[in-house]
């Protein structure tokens, strides 16, 4: 049996037809064709999948495609307004060397976005730290994802994003 | 030094793609008409099968195919091979049990392969594996090591009986044991280097695809060497003809080793692929990566440094059981014993060493290279030692450390367990990495520590390695199975931007950034003008693939070779066009110039008049800018360096936190310090992993991996490890035309000891001598409180 989904995904309509268990992040993946947003382990523990689902950080192995029914979706493909001008927080991660083999960035950049928020663009090295249980990174040792985040704050509130 | 050469802290040309989520991982194709492999996994440790019954499962919806091991088996597909023959003390080669990619009739760890599902989605494949009836007949399993060896202990392969693969020895023992016997100090300790999951963060994948019309398989592998996957599948496994084969290892999202290997799955994917006439697509769920990734580390060691009165060391003795799970795998016999008894000097005179090596097999994921490959655990030996040493002789252990080091004026040094350091210079290391963690304040902060209820504490770390694998007569000498060199093609185009093709591959160390800069700076091409491509068997030279820190050593030296080529080409177009003697030409940041004179031609002109030779020597030189190289270095790199660590232990909890960590290196050259750090970042995260966090746990009565998911085994997290202090000193490498060493195995091969002598030192005061490793707070506790 399939349902039909309708939602928004980085500003366009998007629909299809799931299967109950179909995850959100499988309809991104598999019948999206949006790649950008990974599947790093099958516990919800790595945040490799972490979108932004109506302006909360998500994970999208955690979470149904029916679930987002009706939701405005925001993956790592909707970030950067257009090719060249890439967001504050992908361009600290660049600046920083935040990322190395790629696989956890997508998840990284979308939880770091939503904390710098929550956090009115304040952070310290211990929150976002504390911040980044959710996600893993096996490359980096962490230490320039929390430079990076760091950096990214006072862009973002400069550019208003 | 230019704005992109060699030594600039240049932004990563690969970072764009990754960040907006265009990268492309195995997982990532959509291949036309594609099914979907679900492999069905052993429960048990050891096991009969008595029967599988597959005909329910056929009649699933979506059901594509269903195979067993005897599918496999009367295919002729050949068995996974370890690639590294080993020679026991009696000169034997190791014992080489048969490794089927699926179970025949006999299971020998939870996770073998039993059957294979193939599907027209991931999700009916997993269903209809649900419903195939194995019927096992359970038999009594070995999973700890330290008790691998013993009588009557359950066998795991009938051809390596008491489940010994090798006995192994390196050094003289009885000069060993004469100097030990007559010393006025030996320092003795029993260690557990405990068994690590890697767990890099794609999960490994694999596609196939088969063109009947031209019997071409294309298969696309997480693979850190595609074109050793390509070699071991045509000549060992599948004999699909190496020309018929292409592999392809895109973007791949981690490996530290555990990708390095020839599994079964990825055999499997790509031999279906002919069978069922579609493309097939297999992605592990993390739970099969914890499962069946190839596990690492996992040493029992007893070891014993015999001292003078002064401190200095006069012997190293050192006994080892080392685990290799259910099966050989690639090249597992190697990794306990050329890349761990030949790294047992460290940075010291000891004068003479000997160190015996038992591999053993046990009902466990086999056990291969894991980011260090035995040069950790031949560091945590030596590095746990020489602290206990110092603490047991009331000397100060950085002073036990400069007492011993190999002296600067010693170099090239030959150890007596085989290698000869090519340079080095340790003292200064020491004394840097001493400042920069102010180690003279150290007491005072220790006292502050006290004063608030926690025990501070203060641990070294001085490792040598042996990286840059590596010369292939040497590795021919021991054992190997391949050559070790590699290779680089620098291909300009006609309009003068260049492709370097390398046989190297990149999952995460920067190759596409680091090589161009070495272009750049060799030819003065701009960097937005050059493209890295790696990682495609049919695009790229052969080449030996990326692991044991050896990219830049070898495979940027093949660029160098291959620049030398362009330039020497390049330099009789520009004397033919400027009517000079090429002995005249010099070649200076991208231009040719008969010197003397304001002639001049930059190379982008030699180009283009080498694809469009109207004026050009054709009689003596052929068309076209195009160069290949080959480098097979003279020796292994020594990267070298001093960690100091300082924790906080809550005597309470039993919690350590690390308030301090601090690494100098001595990386020979550096092209980018900035990709340079952050791989000695990763790395001491991973060794800081193993030092606190990580343990695979098997259970002992049921052989059941009990760390099988992110929730039970714990990966470090950012709020487990603190930022980091890092330094320099350079050596250039000697033998190589860049003088770089490796950077990318450092982090992890020294921190574990570091991390573990601060526990140490801060728990002396309480009489604890040894607490086991991870220092997790109940171990930590524990031993505390002698529970």
């Amino acid at each position: 049996m399939t349902i039909s989904v309708a939602m928004t995904v980085n500003g366009k309509p998007v629909s299809g037809k799931v299967e109950a268990r179909t995850l959100l992040v499988q309809f991104l993946r598999e019948h999206l064709g949006m790649t950008g947003t990974h599947v790093g382990c099958d516990t919800s523990q790595c945040g490799a999948c972490v979108v932004h689902v109506d302006g909360k950080s998500v994970k999208s192995c955690t979470m149904l495609a029916v679930q987002a029914d009706g939701a405005n979706v925001t993956t790592i493909e909707g970030l950067a307004s257009s090719p060249d001008k890439l967001h504050p927080m992908q361009e600290a991660f660049r600046d920083n060397h935040a990322l190395q083999c790629g696989f956890c960035t997508p998840g990284m950049v979308m939880s770091a976005i939503d904390m710098v928020k929550r956090h009115n663009y304040q952070l310290d090295e211990a929150t976002v730290r504390h911040e980044l249980e959710g996600n893993l990174c096996r490359c980096t040792g962490y230490h320039n994802i929390v430079k990076a985040i760091l950096a990214a704050a006072p862009a973002m509130k400069a550019a208003g994003v | 030094m230019t704005a992109t050469g060699i030594g600039a802290r240049v932004l990563r040309t690969e970072d764009k793609r990754f960040l907006t989520g265009t990268g492309r991982y195995v997982d990532d194709l959509a291949l036309a008409r594609a099914t979907y492999a679900y492999f069905l996994r052993s429960p048990h440790a050891h096991a009969k099968i008595k029967s599988i019954d597959i005909s329910a499962a056929e009649k699933m919806p979506g059901v594509v195919a269903v195979y067993t091991g005897k599918d496999v088996a009367e295919s002729k597909v050949g068995g996974l091979i370890c690639g590294w023959v080993v020679k026991d003390k009696h000169g034997e080669p190791h014992k080489a049990p048969p490794h089927p990619p699926m179970a025949l009739d006999t299971v020998r760890y939870v996770g073998d392969t039993v059957a294979m599902v193939v599907a027209n989605s991931p999700e009916e494949a997993k269903d209809a594996a649900e419903k195939i009836k194995v019927d096992y007949e359970v038999k009594p399993s070995i999973v700890d090591l330290a008790h691998a060896l013993d009588k009557g202990a359950p066998q795991v392969h009938a051809e390596a009986p008491g489940n010994l693969v090798y006995d192994w020895e390196i050094g003289s023992k009885a000069d060993v044991d004469a100097a030990l016997a007559k010393a006025a100090h030996v320092t003795k300790i029993d260690i557990v280097n405990n068994r690590l999951i890697p767990n890099a963060m794609e999960p490994r994948a694999a596609a196939a695809e088969y063109d009947k019309g031209t019997g071409h398989y294309t298969l696309w592998s997480t693979s850190q060497n595609p074109h050793v996957l390509r070699l071991i599948l045509s000549a060992f496994v599948l004999g699909i003809p190496e020309h018929k084969l292409r592999v392809i290892a895109p973007d791949v999202g981690g490996g530290f080793g555990s990708k390095i290997f020839c599994y079964a799955d990825e055999t499997l994917v790509c031999w279906a692929a002919a069978k069922v006439g579609r493309p097939i697509k297999w992605t592990a769920e993390r739970s099969e990566s914890f499962m069946t990734d190839c596990h690492g580390r996992d040493h029992v060691t007893h070891a014993e440094l015999a001292l003078d009165k002064d401190g200095k060391f006069l012997a190293f003795k050192v006994e080892t059981i080392a685990n290799m799970g259910a099966y050989l795998s690639t090249f597992s016999t190697a990794v306990p014993t050329y890349l761990y008894a030949t790294l047992l000097a460290g940075q010291y005179t000891t004068p003479v060493i000997y160190a015996n090596v038992k591999a053993a097999l046990t009902n466990t994921a086999p056990v291969d290279a894991y980011r260090g490959a035995g040069r950790p655990e031949a560091t945590f030996v030596i590095e746990s030692i020489v602290s206990k040493a110092a603490q047991e002789l009331k000397i100060d252990p950085a002073e036990l450390r400069r007492k011993n080091f190999i002296p600067s004026t010693a170099f090239p040094y030959q150890t007596p367990v085989a290698l000869q350091y090519d340079s080095g210079n340790y003292p200064p290391i020491i004394d840097e990495a001493m400042k920069i963690a102010d180690y003279k304040g150290f007491a005072a902060r220790r006292s502050e520590a006290k004063a608030r209820g926690k025990l501070r504490g203060i641990g070294f770390s001085s490792y040598i390695e042996a990286c840059g694998l590596a010369p292939s007569q040497v590795i021919g000498q021991l054992g190997g199975g391949v050559g070790q060199w590699e290779s680089a093609q620098i291909k300009f185009n006609p309009t003068g931007n260049v492709q370097i093709l390398t046989g190297a591959h990149s999952h995460g160390q920067s190759h596409e950034t680091t090589f161009a800069q070495i272009v750049s700076d060799k030819l003065g091409v701009p960097l937005e003008n050059i493209e890295v491509v790696h990682g495609d068997t049919a695009t790229t030279p052969f080449g030996m693939g990326s692991y044991g820190s050896r990219s830049l050593a070898v495979g940027g030296s093949a660029i160098m070779k291959a620049a030398d080529k362009i330039i020497a080409k390049g330099k009789k177009i520009a004397a033919h066009l400027m009517e000079a003697s090429v002995n005249d030409v010099v070649f200076e940041n991208g231009t040719f110039k008969v010197a003397g004179t304001d002639k001049s031609v930059p190379l982008a002109q030699t180009v283009f008049a080498a694809y469009v030779p109207h004026n050009y020597p054709l009689a003596e030189l052929e068309p076209g800018m195009d160069e290949n190289a080959f480098y097979d270095p003279a020796n292994f790199v020594y990267p070298a360096g001093t960690q100091i660590c300082e924790v906080e232990v809550d005597p309470d909890t039993g919690v350590v936190e690390i308030v301090n960590f601090t690494a100098v290196d001595d990386f020979g050259n550096i092209i980018n310090p900035m990709i340079v750090e952050g791989q000695v970042h990763g790395g001491i995260v991973q060794g800081v992993g193993q030092a606190l966090l990580e343990k695979a746990v098997y259970d002992s009565d049921t052989g059941q991996l009990l760390s099988g998911s992110f929730m039970d085994y714990a990966v470090p997290r950012a709020d487990d490890v603190p930022s980091f202090k890092l330094g320099y000193k350079v050596t250039p490498c000697p033998h190589n035309p860049l003088g770089v060493k490796g950077c990318g195995e450092a982090g992890a091969i020294a921190a574990p000891a570091a991390v573990m002598n601060a526990v140490h030192d801060a728990l002396a005061p309480l009489g604890v001598t040894h607490v086991p490793m991870p220092a997790t707070p109940m171990n930590v506790w524990r031993t505390i409180h002698g529970a």
